[in-house]
């Protein structure tokens, strides 16, 4: 059974078994690599991508479920907020591994796109399911802050 | 293209290829100085004055990096140690992984190239500032035959070669191609340390910061090759179990399976993408030999050492008579410490790519030892070591355990290709296969006993320690236990920065089939936590304040333990541990040549400590990458207190390991991550290590500020294995 959908503003149809998650299909047959596997079952948040505008973890939605949807990845996600988390990520040196960091940042964008001004709370909360192994975790709420505080201005 | 974005598929220089390609020059072995110094060329005509540094005419300089980049900077430190010494401005420089070669990228701690036991930048201070420091000389000089002057009026600044008399300048990538055909300096003066601008700079920007902010940077796990099968290997269930018997036939019909085949470590799945290789494993019908498989639970294991601690073991340290000393005592203290398995848990499970070709093989992986893998992949394909390529790959962590010397992953995976013969495969372990697949941080028992004087004093210290040998079985063995000695297993026990008249310290070796692996600061993850905490409860016994009473008991020629304890003391306003619902506990201790104090501030949420604040001093000698240092203490302190509060790996009677994904190993949460501050200790000593001792002292400083706040102590880690 095709599938079609948006994946990062192009149409895109993916001929593949319906349970087939998203994960895979982005890397194995659209080579979008950086979204990454860290544990499959929804506990790490490293393969968080945006579907219709809310993140999701890519790897427990079935390609099946996709017809239809619009998908961003890190490597197009590029509202005014992501590109402030970019740059302050490179800025405060948030990265190590590096691993964890797309999911990171495309949540920590989605927090920003609705959420320009968010308490040191709502960062928290925000950002409470995506594991950073290398716990990156003090960079990741002060980049986010200094991301908000470019946003204002 | 960016360097640091080269994907796996572009073509890269081989070793030999490297060193004596055909156009522009590659100046041979690296050790300035040597006469193995030799002119070769690169094949696109960049000047290349040592294996470490390229010069591009545009004016980028590339840093071949011998250490992996697993995370703690390496693709940031060594450029900047060259870019010091070169004069180079921060903006023009990249980083690369260097190719394998054990020679020229030797690590000269180890006398193999391999990263591990934090040693990356300290056996790469001089010989990369010696690399830089010629280059520059080189470039120099081919400014001064240029414009015909003298090459003592030539200065260099932020990448920028001038000649102020007569107005000339030049920058690096105009000077390559002339640089290249200069002899090379066997004599360079390094800088004065005081006229660093670019060493202990704050602000250095990670070389790799921005490709990994991007999802560019490319890890194992994206690289893809041409037909290349992606592979999944069913393990055995327990440890020391081997493959009796399988049915493969359901597997097969699956769509997507391209075979199925039994290697030693257990039965491989090939398929056509990463679904379909993970989905057939539940359809292989496997029979398990369990013959010589470990069926106790750990708590039969746990039994079984703490039987072996508390009776007498090998001796690895002793001063004075210390049974006199405990017999004569007013007060003796002691306890029992157990600390659980663990599983590393890096965020990119194991993985690796490999090639098989008719006249190789290529690697594209994250191995942290190329010196002690590659004899075992080409032997595993039977193939002449010279014809096998390492790709040095983004690893997504490791906290060790890319660092396997018995190669175990790098031969799983070279049987890969071997029983299926030329064709591109990727090995990629399940997160259920990463943590129930051993390698684990030894489970260990310490029994502590301590006599104390009428005046509260220590008078005697006995530590013994059972667990199994990391070393024993590998190829470090002979060189690192010639005795049967396993340093590693008790290392932060002996040589302790405290005086007291009588000490005894003593090993007793455990034997059994699960596989174990140094984890992030090895032996000390658990020699702080028992005798931080144990020493505390001393001090407690006599009436002692815990950061006082440990300053009167450092020994007079521990000067840098004072300084950090001091420092965090100082940082954290110190006086007790405080009052009400908030208090403080202190640890300190030296590894990896490094020494780290921590003060640690807790609350009671739920039963569980919730960590508020942690301040950090470090002394790692010269801080070359300062923000580094306290990124590395930041995560090291997180690292160790997400395990302390959650993590064991325990096997239930017959022996399945119970915890299988982050569900049930659960990782640390952004909203459990401390406020932390950290203070690097001024320091002209060469530079020690960061990647793992800013991990050690947190779960002890948590557990002093715990006991402080609720009198109850956790001798058995992690807490939530108390508290079930
Ligand atoms: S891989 Fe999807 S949440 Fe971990
Ligand atoms: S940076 Fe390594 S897992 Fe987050």
């Amino acid at each position: 059974m095709a599938v079609n959908l948006t994946v990062n503003g192009k149409d895109v149809t993916l001929d593949v078994d319906p349970d087939m998650p998203l994960l895979w299909a982005l890397r194995d047959h659209l080579r979008l690599t950086g979204t990454k596997y860290g544990c499959g079952i929804a506990q790490c948040g490293a393969c968080t991508v945006m579907l219709d505008g809310q993140t999701r973890r890519s790897c427990v939605t079935p390609v099946g479920t996709l017809d239809g949807a619009k998908v961003e990845t890190i490597e197009a996600i590029e509202s005014e907020a992501a590109k402030a988390v970019q740059a302050a990520w490179v800025d405060i040196n948030v990265p190590q591994c590096g691993y964890c960091q797309s999911g990171q940042v495309v949540t920590a964008a989605a927090l920003l796109d609705v959420n320009p001004k968010p308490t040191d709370a709502e960062i928290d909360n925000a950002m409470a399911g995506n594991v950073c192994r290398c716990a990156t975790y003090t960079r990741i709420r002060q980049a986010i802050r200094q991301a908000s505080d470019t946003l204002e201005a | 293209m960016h360097p640091i974005l080269k994907p796996a598929f572009a073509p890269r220089p081989t070793r030999r290829g490297f060193l004596t390609g055909s156009a522009g020059l590659v100046l041979g072995l690296h050790i300035v100085g040597k006469a193995r110094a030799q002119s070769a060329a690169t094949a696109d005509g960049d000047f290349a004055p040592n294996a470490f540094i390229r010069i591009a005419p545009d004016n980028t300089v590339t840093v071949l990096v011998k250490h992996i980049e697993i995370g703690q900077g390496a693709n940031t430190g060594l450029p900047l140690l060259v870019a010091e010494e070169l004069d180079a401005d921060w903006s023009q420089m990249r980083a690369e992984q260097a190719p394998s070669d054990p020679v020229v990228y030797v690590n000269t701690a180890f006398g193999v190239q391999g990263t591990g036991g934090s040693t990356g930048l300290s056996n790469s201070y001089m010989t990369m500032r010696q690399a830089g420091a010629a280059a520059r000389a080189m470039l120099v000089s081919a400014a001064a035959d240029r414009w015909g002057v003298l090459p003592e009026g030539i200065t260099v600044s932020k990448g920028v070669v001038s000649h102020a008399d007569s107005g000339n300048s030049a920058t690096f990538g105009d000077l390559a191609d002339a640089a290249a055909l200069t002899p090379v300096p066997v004599d360079v003066a390094l800088k004065d340390p005081k006229d660093f601008t670019l060493i202990g700079g704050d602000k250095v920007t990670r070389l790799d910061g921005h490709a990994k902010s991007t999802g560019q940077a490319m890890f194992t796990i994206d690289v893809f090759r041409d037909d290349m099968e992606v592979v999944s290997v069913v393990h055995p269930p327990k440890f020391g179990a081997t493959v009796a018997s399988f049915n493969a036939a359901t597997a097969l019909a699956r769509p997507g399976v391209t075979a199925v085949r039994e290697l030693s470590s257990g039965v491989a799945i090939y398929a056509d993408d990463t679904y379909s290789a993970f989905k057939a494993r539940a359809d292989l019908d496997i029979e398990w030999d369990e013959s010589g498989a470990e069926t106790r639970s750990t708590d039969a294991i746990i039994e079984e050492f703490t039987a072996a601690a508390r009776a007498p073991a090998m001796v690895a340290e002793q001063t004075g008579d210390v049974d006199a000393a405990l017999a004569g005592a007013d007060r003796t203290i002691e306890a029992d410490y157990v600390f659980p398995y663990l599983a590393h848990a890096a965020l990119e499970p194991m993985d690796g790519v490999i090639e098989l070709r008719d006249d190789g093989a290529e690697i594209w992986s994250g191995i942290q030892i190329p010196t002690i893998a590659e004899p075992v992949i080409a032997g595993t394909l039977g193939i002449d070591p010279a014809t096998l390529t390492v790709n040095t790959m983004y690893t997504g962590g490791s906290f060790g355990r890319r660092s396997t010397p018995v190669s175990h992953f790098e031969k799983e995976l070279a049987e890969v290709a071997a029983k299926a013969g030329p064709g591109a495969y990727k090995l990629l372990w399940t997160r259920e296969d990463d943590m129930t697949g051993g390698y684990y941080r030894p489970l260990t028992v310490h029994h502590l006993r301590a006599g104390l004087d009428a005046a509260g004093n220590i008078t005697g210290w006995l530590n013994t320690i059972a667990n199994q040998s990391i070393v024993a079985g590998t190829p470090f063995e002979p060189m690192v236990m010639p005795e049967g000695m396993d340093p590693t297993a008790i290392e932060g026990s002996r040589d302790m920065a405290y005086d007291w008249p009588a000490n005894r310290v003593s090993w007793a070796q455990m034997k059994n089939p699960v596989p174990v692996l140094w984890w992030r600061s090895v032996g000390h993850t658990h020699t702080a936590y028992a005798t931080e905490t144990f020493l505390d409860q001393a001090l407690l016994a006599g009436g002692k304040d815990t950061v006082q009473g440990r300053l009167d008991l450092l020994k007079s020629d521990r000067p840098r333990d004072r300084a950090v304890l001091e420092r965090v003391a100082e940082m954290a306003n110190w006086s007790g541990p405080g009052t009400g619902d908030r208090r403080m506990g202190v640890a300190l201790h030296r590894s990896f040549g490094s020494y780290v104090a921590q003060i640690a501030e807790v609350e009671d949420r739920g039963g569980l400590p919730h960590v508020t604040r942690v301040w950090c001093a470090v002394d790692c000698g010269v801080a070359v990458t300062p923000d580094v240092v306290r990124a590395q203490m930041e995560g090291g302190i997180g690292y160790g207190l997400g395990t302390t509060l959650f993590d064991e790996i325990t096997m239930a009677e017959g022996g399945l390991v119970q915890q299988r994904n982050y569900d049930s190993y659960r990782m640390l949460a952004l909203p459990e991550m401390p406020q932390i501050e950290v203070s690097i200790i001024a320091s002209s000593e060469s530079p020690t290590g960061v990647g793992e001792p800013g991990t050690p002292p947190i779960a002890p400083a948590v557990s002093n500020a715990w006991r402080a706040l609720t009198g109850a102590m956790p001798y058995r880690l992690p807490y939530r294995a108390n508290s079930v």
